[in-house]
């Protein structure tokens, strides 16, 4: 079998062992719904005030509420196989639709986020780990110590008080400057201006994350026996670092972003509400707060299938890194 | 104790335990340095720091802010402790059931695991704690059932490890019993990276729980680090040291334990520290 | 091999030539704290062009750390040099920059290490990691250079040069991995090649080829190998020369004819008189009866699956595969094979840690297969293990005493009559009976074997099931301990099977030998009989592949006069 075709039933096969883990998630969301206090036509009575008994359990039956607890689990599994993930009556949209709107700027925050915290987080890391126990390391160390430890919300109010409030730097809130109706280019870069201090802010944390876990992986690295070989052979300190170690160190880091992603999404909603961003984030907090649970359960299950499409990817990057993992 | 020797040998993580034994000892005479409740209206609304008899100035509605991050750690403390405590007794009992036997039960621990790594966590948490309606007990349970799988995970890994460790097979060999091997034997050997995992998600629980505070998901009744911050930032132009002081609080604590999880780290895997 | 030998590069060595390398006066610190002050101590020896010098001792004696001084690896900064001369033709290395240093490693002085596996990068293609020496060194065009290393891959006789340069070394065996790490020392024909134990980890026929492509290359490139073995059979069939260390010191340096038919320092006459003689026990003739049967025994392991009918399909690993062997009371039996022969499932088997697919293990007529954990508890003490890891197999938590007293309390003995029992069984072992009170890691290898055959013995057990016992000791205590087994086997009248890799160790120990390959049992039959005429090319095989064979031969013939 050619290499293309080994790889593509590697996805395959990763994409089918994905759809337990889904199924399992609308299982949890159904029954995470029926924990909650009242049902939808409980709201829907409380909305309009007030509502006869009678017309309540015209309303259920409508639903299909008063059917046993198994036949509304099946009714919830097909209405998702068909992305219908209920209405939202405080928007008075349909919760699929809203959450779709909101998908995009989340997806931006997160490129940004992950790009940047990889990134930088594998470069310190390298000077650290190559620097080891001089002021470089030192430095970069307690970095990463302090960021690890700072509450994200904390850092995102210091950033707008230091950078919005007294440099005038950045704008507080918002993904773009809606009244100047900006087109094309301009309009990229006022986006982009905006989304400056919300990305810093959420990989703050997972720069250090990365940033430690590449130190720590590059020094195990250069402790292995193939480091000796490489010496033996002559070739140069540069040659040894930058070929032999970097590439097997950066297995740990790799599959530690694919692990992190979900828990990156729990912090772009602290981020979004933080920086009033226009994403899925900001959405939750909104729905928190109008109580509304249906957005909230569906903008749980969107962004878990985004991990589960994110890992997809991550482990199909490391398929390319490591070759001892069997494609075939 | 040679632990003990190797412990203090480490600068930081004896910084972190000067750190933290000061954060405990503040929430411990919380009581008697701020009788008052911290909730109540003591002076003046948007005090800044120093002024009016304020430490660390007063709120919107003229609260104290250093009272409330003086009970604050205790709220912090406690939640860390318990949802790690519930974590760590849930995880270490499951992972030790599947590293042990194997099978089934691994695999849907397995299974189970993989999905809590899939979903989410903070938002699952928001969800729970928003549906059983926000109380300590809701924001306790909701950070084990995020934190458990973590554990469980590392256990089973030891567990799998040691199970094929010569010294279990002469075990079984003498007629030991299951329970007996995994109680006395396994687990005594795997307790050092227990401990200093569990260390670390009291840091990480401090950090959950000021989240979900600062979105107003903690105890309505309990004032707590992140619900100051939350409630301050409304007032961030005028108002600074609102957010800043229980912030550098949080901050504080949870580098101190870090520090402190990673000097048990080193004193408690002594030939780790050598390779370095 | 062992033919070759005579007629290659002793004939050719010149004594009078130039050493290419001299080491003159080496000391290397070892940090401070530790049992001795240095890991090597004025050591001075000097390696002629185109000669085999090998440097044997036991564990710590200081033979590696040298190797490393030469190439300027010593793992620094706990271990460090502190004076001497290394000349390399004429040149002190000690003196040499980082740069000069550079050039000299993997082009004129090259290297290879006891574990193929780990001394590979990999992620990185066989091909590559090959191309690498030969581009650091010479300006060479990419085609020429992998021309190049498809004749070295040729030279070391991998099959398919093509295929070998594009794999990773996890896809090949260890006696490839090996062979690829030769081909890749003497890409550039080196003046000098380190061989740091590089036979160790292989199986006892691949050890065989390896030395034999060694010998073959050292004369075909006229290089000088520095050799260091701790195994004096490895030693007998491929030095010309040797030097003995012990504690960071040379003892002893000559030709390899004097050192070992005339040894003159006591430590040197010790390390070969621990060596088992490979004279076979004589064949038992008053055999009891069988104490246990194995018959048709089937273990096999399944891994991995199919997912919904996608990815590979399952694998099969045939542990044992219909495996016939008979016991008889108070002899010893021996099962022989190199790894993945299914000997270790085989004694588990037997213990019951493992549970069985097919077969019958029957103890004194009560078949052990079909009973359950309850019905198993009477048989469970008479069949006891001896395990192979001196440092995995001793809770490092539990006490000694704790160790001893837990197997007999199972048994329904009272504790005091457990904490007596284990005393006893202290003694018995040789050792003091204070080490109840103490923990394993306050005890030496040979030591903690000791206190595992004492576990062994408190049950009581009439057969003793011993898993490669004395391969994880160096050889002098590998001797003692191997004493101790025969004593105790005879004082207490026990039956044991042994399991072993090592032929020699078999033929000192058993008189039965099973020989197993790939699951299956090849051979059987009394030790002295299976040595003289093996009837199984497998295990003629592995008889030719004894490291050391016709010196043993020799010092026997020569010893009965």
């Amino acid at each position: 079998m050619s290499q293309a075709a080994q790889r593509s039933r590697y996805v395959l096969k990763r994409l089918l062992q994905a759809i337990p883990v889904v199924v399992a998630i609308v299982v949890v969301n159904f029954f995470l719904l029926q924990l909650a206090e009242g049902d939808a036509v409980d709201v829907l009575a409380g909305e309009a005030g007030s509502a006869t008994p009678e017309y309540m359990a015209q309303l259920r039956q409508k639903f299909g509420l008063d059917q046993p607890l198994i036949v509304q689990l099946g009714v919830y599994m097909k209405n998702m196989l068909t992305f219908d993930l209920g209405y939202s009556f405080r928007h008075d949209m349909p919760v699929a639709q809203l959450v779709l709107d909101r998908l995009m700027p989340t997806l931006l925050l997160m490129v940004s986020t992950i790009t940047l915290a990889v990134g930088f987080g594998i470069v310190l890391g390298l000077i650290a780990a190559s620097n080891l126990n001089n002021w470089k390391d030192n430095v970069i160390s307690v970095f990463a110590l302090v960021s690890y430890a700072t509450p994200l919300f904390w850092v995102g109010l210091m950033m707008i008080v230091v950078f919005s409030l007294k440099l005038r730097w950045f704008p507080t809130s918002g993904m773009e400057n809606v009244a100047m109706f900006y087109e094309g280019w301009d309009r990229i870069k006022d986006i982009a201006h905006h989304l400056v201090m919300p990305t810093l802010t959420l990989s703050l944390f997972y720069l250090a994350l990365y940033t430690r876990l590449m130190r720590a992986s590059m020094l195990e690295q250069a402790s292995m026996d193939y480091v000796t070989t490489a010496r033996a052979k002559g070739l140069t300190e540069r040659r040894i670092v930058f070929v032999h170690i970097l590439r097997n160190a950066l297995l740990p880091v790799v599959t530690m972003a694919g692990v992190q992603v979900g828990s990156l999404i729990g912090g772009s909603v602290i981020v979004e509400s933080v920086f009033a961003w226009p994403g899925l984030g900001m959405l939750a907090f909104e729905a928190l707060f109008s109580r509304d649970l249906n957005l909230l359960l569906g903008i749980f299950l969107l962004s878990a299938l985004l991990v589960v499409a994110i890992n997809l990817v991550v482990d199909l990057l490391y398929s390319f890194l490591d070759p001892r993992i069997e494609v075939g | 104790m040679a632990f003990w020797r190797r412990f203090c040998r480490n600068r930081s993580a004896l910084i972190g335990l000067v750190i933290l034994g000061f954060v405990i000892l503040i929430a411990a005479s919380a009581g008697l340095l701020f009788p008052e409740d911290p909730f109540k209206l003591v002076g003046r609304a948007m005090s800044p720091p120093g002024e009016n008899g304020f430490l660390f100035g007063s709120d919107t509605l003229g609260r104290d802010v250093a009272a409330g991050m003086a009970h604050g750690a205790r709220v912090s403390l406690l939640i860390g402790l318990l949802a790690t405590s519930v974590a760590v007794t849930l995880g270490v009992l499951l992972g030790a059931l599947a590293g042990y036997f194997g099978g089934w039960i691994d695999d849907v621990l397995m299974r189970l695991t993989e999905m809590f790594q899939t979903i989410p966590s903070f938002i699952f948490a928001i969800l729970i704690v928003a549906i059983m309606k926000p109380s300590i007990n809701s924001v306790i349970l909701a950070i084990a059932v995020v934190s458990w799988p973590a554990v469980a995970r590392l256990v089973r890994g030891e567990f799998m490890s040691m199970r094929n460790r010569e010294f279990v097979q002469a075990c079984h060999i003498i007629g030991m019993s299951d329970w007996r091997i995994m109680v006395r034997e396994i687990l005594p050997n795997c307790l050092s990276p227990i401990i200093v995992t569990g260390s670390l998600m009291v840091a990480t629980a401090i950090l959950i729980e000021s989240g979900l505070a600062f979105l107003g998901l903690g105890d309505p009744n309990i004032i707590s680090w992140g619900f100051q911050i939350g409630a301050g930032r409304t007032v961030l132009r005028s108002a600074w040291w609102v957010c800043t002081f229980p912030g550098i609080a949080i901050m504080l604590t949870v580098l101190a334990i870090n520090l402190v999880g990673e000097g048990l780290n080193d004193a408690l895997n002594p030939r780790l520290r050598e390779r370095t | 091999m062992n033919q070759s030998k005579g007629t290659t590069s002793a004939d050719t060595r010149d004594e009078s030539a130039e050493p290419v390398l001299s080491i003159e006066g080496l000391h290397v610190q070892l940090p401070l704290g530790s049992e001795r002050a240095y890991a090597v101590e004025d050591v001075s020896y000097a390696l002629l062009p185109q000669e085999i010098l090998c440097v044997v001792g036991e564990s710590g004696s200081g033979k590696s750390l040298t190797a490393r001084a030469v190439m300027g690896l010593l793992p620094a900064p706990h271990v460090q040099y502190e004076k001497g001369r290394i000349l390399f033709q004429g040149e002190d290395l000690v003196q040499a920059s980082d740069e000069r240093m550079r050039q000299v490693r993997g082009s004129e002085i090259s290297m290879i290490f006891q574990e193929p596996m780990t001394a590979l990068n990999p992620v990185m293609r066989i091909g590559d990691q090959i191309d690498e020496v030969i581009r650091f060194h010479e300006k060479l065009p990419g085609k020429r250079r992998r021309e190049l290393a498809l004749s070295l891959l040729e030279d070391v006789h991998l099959p398919d040069p093509p295929r070998i340069m594009s794999a990773y070394p996890h896809e090949l065996s260890g006696g490839q991995r090996q062979r690829a790490m030769i081909a890749m020392a003497l890409a550039l024909e080196p003046k000098v090649l380190i061989a740091d134990e590089p036979t160790t980890a292989l199986d006892v026929t691949t050890q065989a080829q390896i030395l034999h492509l060694i010998r073959e290359l050292q004369v075909k490139h006229h290089t000088g190998v520095l050799f260091i073995t701790h195994d004096i059979g490895v030693v007998a069939d491929i030095a010309d020369r040797v030097a003995v260390m012990q504690h960071g010191r040379i003892v002893e340096i000559d030709t390899v004819e004097r050192v070992l038919n005339n040894p003159q320092h006591e430590y040197t006459r010790a390390l070969i008189d621990a060596v088992p003689g490979l004279v076979p026990r004589p064949v038992k003739t008053d055999s009891g009866e069988a104490i246990l049967q194995v018959r048709q025994l089937v273990k096999t392991y399944r891994s991995g699956g199919r997912f919904l009918g996608i990815g590979k399909p399952q694998k099969e690993v045939h542990a044992c595969d219909q495996v016939d062997v008979v016991l008889n009371e108070s002899e010893t039996l021996g099962i022989v094979g190199e790894s993945g022969s299914g000997k270790s499932t085989l004694a588990r088997c037997i213990v019951r840690l493992h549970s069985t697919d097919s077969g019958e293990i029957v103890y004194r007529g009560q078949d052990l297969c079909p009973l359950d954990r309850a019905a198993m508890r009477p048989y469970r003490s008479k069949i006891q293990m001896v395990f192979q890891d001196p440092y995995a197999s001793l809770n490092p938590r539990a006490t000694v005493g704790r160790i001893l007293t837990e197997g007999p309390k199972i048994m329904g003995e009272s504790t005091r009559e457990a904490e007596n029992r284990a005393r006893e069984m202290l003694e018995l072992v040789g050792l003091d009976v204070r080490a109840f009170e103490r923990y394993p890691h306050e005890f030496s290898g040979g030591q903690r074997q000791r206190i595992g055959l004492a576990r062994a013995l408190a049950m009581r057990p009439e057969i003793l099931v011993a898993d490669e016992p004395v391969s994880a000791l160096d050889v002098s205590i590998q001797a003692q301990v191997l004493a101790l087994l025969a004593d105790i086997r005879e004082r207490l009248q026990l039956s044991m099977v042994f399991i072993t890799h090592d032929l020699r160790v078999a033929a000192q120990v058993c008189d039965r030998i099973a020989v197993m390959r790939l699951g299956k049992v090849v051979e059987q039959g009394p030790t002295a009989i299976l040595f003289e005429q093996a009837s199984h090319p497998y295990t003629q095989e592995l008889l030719d592949a004894i490291p050391g064979r016709d010196w043993s031969r020799r010092r026997i013939e020569a010893a009965r006069g």
